[in-house]
């Protein structure tokens, strides 16, 4: 049994202890808004915060996850940056098919926590684990910027 | 144990991607449930969804609720593209509804009433959407809207003239009184239709061409909701990971399925035959994913490969350029080729050469099928219903209106959901089938992992292309011969009858177009022996062959001593949209001032292209920079696109972007390759995407036109590499032929000059 801080409830799962993260949030708990892109890690589609760092769920098996918080897209909206983050998304109409989308959305909470006004260059670093088959680079790198700058008012 | 989530939002947006009222309808009075990020909605199939005498449904693309929310019914998938949101602000332009109360759903499969213009046929493809979509669903907004005039004026005894609309609110403004529609639609669903109906002018339009109008899937894509065929789990549902041949034709032989049954939760190992157009092998059915793809992967399988083909891409590209050498088919023909030996011609001879491409959709292939006793139900990212149907029904000996299909969002496509021969959807079904007589009738899902799909087939063909172009005295282009050598993704297909004298018009669409040669001949051979199963990549044809006949385009103008651009120009004389892209983009790109130099040992160049696809015309102007080491960045695209009305500026804008940056990552990377049969690669590492730090700057210029609205989910892509190879060149004299252009510009390797056929033995 593992037991781990599911976007902010306690959740526990009688599962196999390598079982990763992904297919136990997307098969057994019914949060499909983390995605499956990939089979070695290279794509990004199923991140998820792990403590407020960016993880792939994918490699993550769930006994690593034990006591610890877990955040997926679905409670994005409940976090400060989170919410930001997605207004902006939704602003600048970044999606297109959307399916690599919460992964990008993650991914760029956790790059806005560890460096609140990223350059490209930080953006480059931070995100090109994030394939986005649609190409919709251009706006996820506008969008990286105003949350930045929406944050930055916010913060001051 | 599904959780529930913190947006209270999603439930209703789940219903933008799932025909609810389809899926009522399917489960034949059966409590049937589904989930959705972590929200389980159960609904009663015996309980009317809506009270049906409140909802107005005047025709097959809207309902009007009591709620005021006005409901578009799609008919063309929602991949990325953005037809949800178009389709949308067409019918509501007309309706005048307001934005925030419309949403979409997919339509069921009913070519009877949602067929892509007059094929008679229900798919999405070929970028027309917007085009098939604009006087239909604009005249549906317009009889709604009459309707619910009508109703008020009935209600309030005034004349149906004195009525306004705007905003979602009925007004008459000499008795003040207002309402939104709710109110009305009982009295407008009793109402007769409106004989006829008139529709706005452009310069009346409030939505369409409005660049403020926000998305309709945005929101549900930011937080986790939307419903994908991989978030689909029906009650009992079982996943199926399956195993294929590692060569396309192989049949199973023989599988040992001990350690796959060993693994604690796998629920049956399901052995399957193949059929046309897929291909068989073993499934192992399970409750999660995971536990299905490890026991797939612990199968002990033995292949008979008797059949199996053996194709290899560097004896195939051998084989092709052999092929070259001779003449094909003729498909185009002006004037005389032959002229082209006339003395004191300057003769240039290139061949261009591209690889086999994978669509590698975010979304790998998967489709979700329930067999029933009234036939099959179907949900599916689907894109190609009227095929998928007859495919289905055919496999199981059933009527295609057996065949119930639920169209769900699709994790990217590109063309690889619109399958001509319906592969992966066949599997699907051929898997539940086989399973049923092993007495397992669960709803089952058949998922590819990224590796079967990658793997899968159903590939951009690989194409060589080569040209043979002749130069006057004054450097004026006098002739042109295009020999086309490639599979053909149409033989076989429903589509083939589009085939004429043997000439798949897919395979040369675009190829010398739209120049103006006195004497011109494009040639095509279509090899059918190849067994690498082929279908179309986003924009078709033209992905190979703008890119053959621009990049000659250049080498023509350079060994003219012209501009490319002034030269492009000089050809397109009676094309005047493909002038006016060619001129915004060379005009935006800055192409009479001088590039900025680049840092020390940086060589900067630029390109141009110009090509029209699916009646939308696309120029772009490609910036690169190559460093002493050879390393390429594409620092800039500039694009010029003209659509006709654009429909919604902002989505334009995007598909311009994407498709960029899709045909940048083939150019740059992109090749599917075969050693004896076997395809090498497997995933995102050795089919490198296009990332963020490879994306370039993008300007996109749209020509305001007042023509008829055409596609841009296409036509974005076929220029992009042209441009960036001709930028290559201007950067650094090296002319790249042969896609992709790899990691590396060889710098070092002397200037590559275009051949001149003097000098060719062949010739
Ligand atoms: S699914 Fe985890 S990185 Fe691709
Ligand atoms: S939006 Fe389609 S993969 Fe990113």
């Amino acid at each position: 049994m593992q037991t781990f801080t599911l976007n902010e409830r306690e959740v526990s799962v009688d599962v196999a202890d390598d079982m990763p993260l992904l297919w136990v949030l997307r098969d057994e708990l019914g949060l499909t808004g983390t995605k499956y892109g990939c089979d070695r890690a290279l794509c990004g589609a199923c991140t998820v915060l792990l403590e407020g760092a960016a993880v792939r769920s994918c490699m993550t098996p769930v006994s690593a996850v034990d006591g610890k918080n877990v955040t997926t897209i679905e409670n994005v909206a409940a976090d400060p940056v989170g919410r930001v983050v997605q207004d902006v998304w939704r602003r600048l109409d970044v999606v297109q098919c959307g399916y690599c989308q919460s992964g990008q959305i993650i991914a760029t909470m956790a790059l806005l926590r560890a460096k609140p006004r990223p350059t490209d260059a930080d953006i480059d670093a931070a995100m090109d684990g994030n394939v986005c088959r649609c190409a919709t680079y251009v706006r996820i790198r506008a969008a990286i910027h105003q949350a930045a700058s929406a944050l930055g008012v916010e913060g001051a | 144990m599904p959780l529930a989530t913190q947006d209270t939002a999603s439930a209703s947006e789940a219903a933008v991607a799932v025909d609810r009222r389809a899926f009522l309808r399917l489960a034949g009075g059966l409590t049937l449930g589904f989930c959705l990020s972590g929200r389980a909605v159960r609904v009663r199939a015996d309980e009317p969804f809506e009270p049906a005498a409140r909802l107005f449904a005047p025709n097959a693309f809207v309902r009007i609720g009591p709620d005021n929310s006005v409901t578009v019914i799609a008919k063309y998938l929602e991949m990325g593209q953005g037809a949800f949101t178009g389709l949308a602000t067409l019918l509501a332009e007309e309706l005048d509804a307001d934005w925030s109360q419309v949403r979409v759903e997919g339509a069921p499969a009913d070519a009877s009433r949602y067929a892509n213009g007059d094929t008679g046929m229900q798919y999405t493809g070929g970028s027309n959407a917007m085009a098939n979509a604009y006087q239909q669903m604009r005249r549906a907004g317009a009889v709604a809207r009459a309707l619910l005039v009508a109703a008020a004026a009935q209600l309030w005894h005034v004349p149906t003239g004195e009525i306004q609309v705007a905003g979602g609110v009925v007004a008459h403004a000499a008795s003040k009184r207002s309402t939104k529609f709710g109110a009305l639609t009982s009295a407008a669903a009793a109402l007769p239709l409106p004989v006829e109906v008139k529709l706005k002018q452009p310069s009346q339009f409030k939505l369409i061409g409005n660049a403020g109008l926000r998305r309709k899937d945005s929101h549900a894509k930011t937080n986790g909701s939307a419903l994908f065929t991989q978030d689909l789990k029906l009650p009992g549902m079982l996943v199926a990971v399956a195993s294929h041949p590692a060569r396309f034709g192989a049949t199973l032989k023989h599988v040992d399925d001990t350690a796959a049954r060993a693994i604690p939760g796998v629920v049956a190992v399901v052995p399957f035959a193949g059929g046309p157009g897929y291909f068989g092998g073993v499934a192992v059915l399970a409750h999660n994913t995971w536990v299905a793809k490890r026991a797939r992967d612990a199968l002990v399988i033995e292949w008979d490969e008797t059949h199996a083909t053996r194709t290899d891409s560097e004896q195939l590209r051998s084989r092709y350029r052999a092929l070259a050498q001779q003449p094909g088919r003729i498909a185009v023909e002006a004037g005389d080729v032959a002229f082209m030996d006339t003395p004191g011609l300057q003769v240039l001879d290139a061949t261009y050469e591209v690889p086999y491409l994978a669509h590698a959709c975010m979304e790998p292939m998967n489709c979700l099928v329930q067999l029933t006793d009234s036939g099959v139900s179907i949900w599916n990212g689907e894109q190609s219903q009227t095929v998928d149907q007859r495919a289905i029904a055919e496999l199981l000996a059933i009527k295609p209106e057996q065949v119930r299909i639920t169209q769900l969002y699709a994790g990217g496509s590109f063309g690889r959901r619109a399958s001509p021969k319906s592969d992966y959807v066949l599997e699907a079904v051929a898997i539940a089938r086989q399973a049923a007589t092993m007495g397992q009738r669960a709803p089952i899902k058949l998922v590819w992992m990224r590796t079967d799909d990658m793997r899968g087939g159903y590939y951009r063909p690989a194409f060589l292309h080569r040209i043979r172009a002749a130069l006057d005295g004054a450097g004026l282009l006098v002739a042109w011969q295009q020999r086309i050598v490639g599979q053909s993704i149409r033989q076989g297909t429903a589509f083939d009858r589009g085939n004429q004298n043997g000439i798949d018009s897919t395979s040369i669409e675009g190829a010398a177009e739209p120049y103006v040669i006195a004497n011109l001949r494009v040639e095509l051979t279509t090899p059918d022996d190849v067994g690498v199963p082929v279908q179309g990549w986003r924009a078709l044809g033209h992905t190979h062959t703008a890119f053959a006949t621009e990049c000659m385009l250049d080498e023509l103008a350079i060994a003219a001593g012209r501009d490319p651009y002034q030269f492009r120009r000089d050809l397109l004389a009676g094309n005047p949209r493909h002038l006016a892209v060619l001129d915004l983009v060379a005009d935006k790109a800055g192409w009479r001032q001088p590039l900025l130099p680049g840092a020390h040992g940086e060589r900067r160049g630029r390109g141009i292209a110009v090509h029209a696809s699916f009646g939308s015309f696309v120029a772009q102007v490609a910036e690169v920079s190559v460093t002493a080491d050879g390393k390429l960045r594409v620092e800039r695209v500039v694009c010029a696109v003209d659509c006709g009305i654009a429909i919604n500026p902002d989505v334009v804008r995007a598909q311009m972007e994407g498709g960029i940056g899709y045909g940048l990552g083939a150019a740059l990377h992109g090749a599917i390759t075969l050693k004896d049969g076997v395809v090498e690669q497997s995933d995102f590492d050795d089919y490198a995407p296009l990332r963020m730090s490879e994306m370039p700057a993008i300007e996109v210029h749209t020509v305001p036109s007042q023509q008829p609205p055409s596609g841009v989910g296409d036509p974005g892509t076929p220029p992009l590499a042209p441009a960036v190879v001709n930028a290559i060149y201007h950067a650094t004299g090296v002319r790249i032929r042969t896609l992709p252009i790899g990691e590396r510009i060889p710098t070092n390797s002397p200037r590559v000059e275009p051949s001149d056929a003097s000098d060719d033995p062949n010739h």
